[in-house]
């Protein structure tokens, strides 16, 4: 069963999602808390740490159109990534999506790989880092690892 | 042809003041901020897997396999990759872009 494609296109260009029913609870766990972590960050106010990869720098040298640029953009980077969310939950029993829907699917399962990523401080070399069962953190990288595995199939199916 | 030269000079010291905006104005070589080409900058990060960044270079530019796997292995490999360029306005809308999808994306003069 777990050798099985969880996701196949179909002819009329959809993709069919065999996912498990605990799978997609966990999903809509995750993009839950992921939607009330970017909801408290105030619009100009400080970035919780987890979220400094979704709002990355613009001006790399160049602080008088950076300043112009978050105050211009955040917000409506923001606004994207809730309809994101709200798209992905609305669809998460689907057992089909739409090459739409499988592309918010992906942008959502990758801001939460970013924000447990950069919570969990992952570098090029932790590849497979499995922690062990008593370490605290044990369960994010656990979430972080089963996040990547999916959404590696995700872009899989939404290249072919 | 004395008093013309004089006249001139003088003139032409009376100008000073509005020569700057004259001379970008009349000139289509002067260079203003818009005008200067803009390069975006893609830099690698251990949480993008590779096949997502090569992913999202093909959707949001519409490169092929081969383009958007080189410049994901450049990026990898070097660092960095310029993956689009333009005038700032183009090259904010693609950083925006670049952004939604969690790319780590900056922009710049090019030099």
């Amino acid at each position: 069963m777990f050798f099985d494609r969880r996701f196949r296109l179909k002819r009329n260009g959809n993709v069919e999602i065999k996912i498990a029913e605990d799978e997609r609870q966990l999903l809509s766990s995750l993009i839950e808390q992921l939607r009330e972590l970017v909801l408290s960050t105030a619009p100009e106010g400080a970035v919780d740490p987890s979220l400094r990869r979704l709002y990355p720098a613009a001006y790399a040298n160049d602080d008088q159109h950076e300043v112009e640029y978050q105050r211009s953009m955040r917000d409506q980077l923001l606004e994207r990534r809730l309809s994101h969310l709200d798209a992905v939950e609305t669809t998460l029993n689907d057992s089909e999506l739409n090459q739409e829907t499988l592309n918010y699917w992906i942008m959502s399962i990758n801001d939460l790989r970013l924000v447990l990523g950069t919570h969990l401080d992952v570098s090029e070399e932790d590849e497979p880092n499995f922690l062990d069962d008593d370490d605290p953190q044990q369960h994010q990288s656990a979430i972080y690892h089963y996040l990547s595995h999916l959404l590696g199939e995700l872009v899989e199916v939404a290249n072919n | 042809m004395l008093i013309p030269l004089t006249q001139v000079h003088s003139q032409s010291e009376t100008e000073v003041e509005t020569a700057p905006v004259l001379t970008e104005d009349d000139d289509p070589t002067a260079s203003t901020d818009e005008d200067v080409p803009w390069i975006v900058l893609v830099w690698n990060d251990p949480i993008n897997l590779m096949s997502y960044v090569t992913h999202v270079l093909q959707k949001l530019f519409g490169y092929s396999t081969e383009k958007a796997t080189q410049l994901m292995l450049d990026v990898h490999n070097k660092g960095r990759a310029v993956v689009s360029n333009g005038t700032r306005e183009k090259a904010e809308l693609d950083v925006f872009r670049l952004h939604e999808y969690g790319l780590w994306a900056t922009m710049q003069k090019d030099s």
